[in-house]
C-alpha cells in the first residue's frame, strides 16, 4: 500500500525523490564529524520548536500596550498548558544564541568559513543578524519594565546616527516614545517578517553548504579520494548516519532545555530578567537597564567607547562594527590551514584570548560599570574610574585586535602538515 | 563558550543581590507544604487585601491548596461574589496615589520580580520613623510609602541605620519566632501566587527527563547500529 503511494506520487513529482536523494540520502558528509557539529542540526530544531511554540502563543497574547503584559500572565495561568508553552519559548530564544554562537565557534575552530564556502558563512552571518533583529522585536512583547527601557535605549542607538538619527528613531518607534504603535509593529515583525527572511536564509544557508560540501574537524577536502561510483571515501550519507546521530544529539539537547525549562526557567535572570516581572512603565525609569545575555558582548561594547562632542554615536559605530566585522572572517584568515588541529600557536591563543574577552565583556554587559568599583588615584586620561569600564575597554581592543591581525598573525602562524584524507 | 554555559548554569546559584546593601535573610518557605500556604492566604486576605490586589489569580485557584469551594467563600472572598472572579483589591486607585504618593502595587508577581528572600526580609524589616509620612520605614527599602501593616503582629521597634542596631519598642501579639513564622507562610504564598504552575512544572519536569533519558538510550543504540560499518 504504501510503496503503491510512493509510485503514485513519484510518476506525478519526481522532484520530491532527486531532492532527497540531494541533501540527505545521497549528501555525502565526511565520516569525522565530531561534539561540535551537532549544533546545526540543533539550530533548525530550535528554530522549529520557536515557530511551534509562538504560533500557539500568538493565540493568547494581545499586542496591545494596555492588554501584553496581563496576557503573558493569563497564558502563564490560566490558559491550559500555557506555561509550559511559554517556558518552552522564553528558554527557547536563549538556547537558540547559546547554539548558534557554539555553530559559529566550530566554523572558526575548524574554518568553516573558508574558500569554497564564504557564501554559507555569509548567509549564516546574515541569519545571526535576522535572529538578532527577531530577538529584540519579541523581547517587547511582554511589556515588562526591562522589555520597554531595552527598546527605548537600543531605539535611542539608532537616534545617536548624525542629522536624520532623530527622525530614523521616529520612524522605528512610530511614536515619540516606546508605546503601543511600537508594540504592535514589533509584533508584526516578531511574528510573520522577520521568521519568513529567517526560514528563507535558512533554506539558502544549507543550500550553498550542499552545492560545496561540508568541512570536516580535519579542514581536509573529503572529495580529493573517491571509490568506484564517485563517492568520497571519507563521506558518508548523511541519511541514515547523520540523521540517526543528529537525532541523538537532538535528545539530549532536548534533555538539557527541559532541565532548564521544568527547573530553572529564569536562569537567575539571565533567561527571563526580574525586572520584566514588572509593568512597562513610561515614567519609571529602572536602575539598571541591561540586555538579555546574548547582547551583552556588544553592549558592553558600545558602552566602553567614549562619547565624542556629547554623541554617543562612536559607541553605536563599534558595536555595530563589531557585529559587521564578522562577515569578512573568510578573507582576514590568510592562514594555508583549516583546522585549529594543524594550526600554530599564533592562532591558537589568538583564539584563546578572543573567547576570554568576549565572555568578559559578555558578563560585564550584564552588570551595572560600578560593579567593580572605582580607582583610587585620579589622573588626566582617567575620563572615568570605573574599573569595570576600562576593562571593557582592553576586552573590546582584544576583540577588534583579533580580527584586524589576523591576515598578519595567521600567515605568519608555524603550521604542521595536513594529512591527505581525514583521521579521525 | 563551555565556560559560558558552566556559568550560565552557575547563575542562579549566586541569587538575587541585595539592594542598597542590607543582607537578605534567607527565606525558609516550602511550597509544599499546604497548611503554610493556607495559613499564609489567610494572612494575606486579613492584613494585605485591603490594599494590594492579586488580580492575576482567580479565587476558584486556591482549591490548589487543598481548599474547598465553600471554605473559599466563606473565609477568603470578601472582594467578589464569584469563585471564578480575580482577587481584586477594594482600595481605589487614585484616591490610594494622593494618599500614599503612589498606589499600592497588584502583588501577583511580587515574588517574581523581587525574589522571597527580599520579601521576607522586607516584610521583617520595618521600624518607627517620625521623619517619615506614616511614621514607619524599612531596613530593606529606605523611605518606602507602605507602613507596616502586620505591626500589631510584630509590635514596634526602631532601627539605626549606622550602626544597624534594631531595639524593641513596643510588644505585639506574636513572640519574634511566631511572626517570623507568619511572614514564612505570607511569602509561601505570595511565591505560590508568582507562579501557580511551579510545583506542577517541577512534577512534569521529572516525568520528562526520564521519558527523554530512556529515549536516549535508544537513540544511542540506533546511532550505534547504524555506524557498525563505519570505519
Amino acid at each position: 500500500m504504501a510503496a503503491r503511494l510512493w509510485s503514485w506520487v513519484d510518476s506525478r513529482m519526481p522532484s520530491l525523490k532527486q531532492e532527497w536523494r540531494k541533501h540527505a540520502a545521497e549528501y555525502y558528509a565526511p565520516k569525522n564529524f565530531n561534539f561540535w557539529y551537532f549544533f546545526g542540526s540543533l539550530a533548525l530544531l530550535v528554530l522549529v520548536i520557536q515557530i511551534v511554540s509562538g504560533i500557539f502563543l500568538t493565540m493568547n497574547y494581545k499586542p496591545d500596550a494596555n492588554l501584553a503584559f496581563g496576557s503573558i500572565d493569563y497564558i502563564m495561568r490560566d490558559v491550559p498548558g500555557g506555561w509550559i508553552i511559554r517556558y518552552i519559548h522564553s528558554t527557547g530564544a536563549s538556547a537558540f544564541f547559546i547554539v548558534v554562537y557554539l555553530h559559529m565557534f566550530r566554523a572558526m575552530l575548524y574554518g568553516s568559513h573558508r574558500e569554497p564556502r564564504e557564501l554559507v558563512w555569509i548567509f549564516g552571518m546574515l541569519i545571526y543578524l535576522t535572529l538578532m533583529g527577531e530577538a529584540f522585536f519579541g523581547y517587547l512583547l511582554p511589556w515588562g519594565q526591562m522589555s520597554y527601557w531595552g527598546a527605548q535605549v537600543i531605539v535611542n542607538l539608532f537616534g545617536t546616527v548624525p542629522f536624520i538619527g532623530p527622525d530614523l528613531a521616529l520612524w522605528i518607534r512610530g511614536d515619540y516614545v516606546v508605546s503601543d504603535a511600537t508594540l504592535n509593529r514589533f509584533f508584526a515583525l516578531h511574528v510573520i517578517a522577520f521568521p519568513l527572511v529567517l526560514l528563507g536564509l535558512v533554506v539558502v544557508h544549507l543550500l550553498a553548504l550542499h552545492d560545496v560540501g561540508s568541512n570536516n574537524p580535519d579542514g581536509v577536502d573529503i572529495k580529493k579520494y573517491q571509490d568506484a561510483s564517485g563517492h568520497p571515501l571519507d563521506g558518508i550519507p548523511f541519511h541514515p548516519y547523520y540523521t540517526v546521530k543528529d537525532l541523538m544529539g537532538a535528545v539530549a539537547f532536548l534533555g538539557i532545555f527541559c532541565f532548564v525549562m521544568f527547573f530553572i526557567p529564569e536562569v537567575g535572570g539571565y533567561f527571563l530578567e526580574y525586572n520584566n516581572f514588572i509593568p512597562a512603565d513610561p515614567l519609571k525609569t529602572p536602575q539598571h537597564i541591561a540586555p538579555v545575555w546574548y547582547f551583552t558582548p556588544y553592549y558592553s561594547v558600545l558602552r566602553a567607547v567614549p562619547p565624542l562632542f556629547h554623541s554617543q554615536f562612536p559607541g553605536v559605530l563599534a558595536m555595530g562594527a563589531a557585529v559587521l566585522i564578522l562577515f569578512f572572517l573568510p578573507w582576514l584568515d590568510r592562514s594555508p590551514v583549516r583546522s585549529i588541529r594543524y594550526r600554530g600557536p599564533y592562532y591558537k591563543s589568538a583564539l584563546a584570548v578572543f573567547v576570554v574577552a568576549f565572555l568578559i565583556l559578555g558578563y560585564l554587559g550584564t552588570e551595572s560599570t560600578t560593579v567593580w568599583g572605582q580607582f583610587g588615584f585620579d589622573a588626566f586620561f582617567l575620563d572615568t574610574k570605573d574599573r569595570a569600564t576600562w576593562l571593557a575597554r582592553l576586552c573590546t581592543v582584544v576583540y577588534f585586535l583579533f580580527f584586524i591581525l589576523m591576515p598578519w598573525y595567521t600567515g605568519r602562524d608555524e603550521v604542521k602538515p595536513v594529512p591527505e584524507r581525514v583521521t579521525h | 563558550m563551555r565556560k559560558l554555559v558552566i556559568v550560565l548554569l552557575l547563575a542562579p546559584l549566586c541569587g538575587w543581590a541585595a539592594e542598597a546593601g542590607y543582607r537578605l535573610d534567607s527565606s525558609p518557605h516550602d511550597p509544599h507544604d499546604l497548611i503554610s500556604l493556607q495559613a499564609g492566604a489567610r494572612t494575606y486576605v486579613n492584613y494585605c487585601l485591603g490594599c494590594h490586589g492579586l488580580e492575576s489569580m482567580r479565587y476558584g485557584k486556591l482549591t490548589d491548596l487543598d481548599l474547598t469551594e465553600a471554605q473559599i467563600r466563606d473565609y477568603f472572598m470578601f472582594t467578589a461574589d464569584k469563585v471564578g472572579e480575580p482577587i481584586r483589591t477594594v482600595m481605589p486607585r487614585r484616591e490610594s496615589k494622593s494618599w500614599f504618593g503612589v498606589a499600592p502595587p497588584d502583588l501577583s508577581l511580587a515574588a517574581r520580580s523581587r525574589s522571597a528572600d527580599w520579601l521576607y526580609t522586607y516584610l521583617r524589616s520595618f521600624y518607627r520613623d517620625a521623619k517619615t509620612a506614616t511614621g514607619w520605614n524599612n531596613a530593606v527599602f529606605e523611605n518606602v510609602a507602605m507602613p507596616h501593616a502586620l505591626w500589631t503582629l510584630q509590635g514596634e521597634r526602631a532601627y539605626d541605620r549606622e550602626s544597624r542596631k534594631w531595639t524593641e519598642i513596643a510588644k505585639g501579639i506574636q513572640s519574634p519566632a511566631e511572626y517570623d513564622a507568619t511572614v514564612r507562610d505570607l511569602v509561601n504564598f505570595l511565591v505560590y501566587v508568582g507562579e501557580p504552575a511551579a510545583t506542577t512544572r517541577k512534577v512534569i519536569g521529572i516525568v520528562v527527563l526520564y521519558v527523554l533519558a530512556i529515549v536516549f538510550v535508544f537513540t544511542y543504540l540506533l546511532k550505534r547500529e547504524y555506524w557498525k560499518d563505519v570505519k
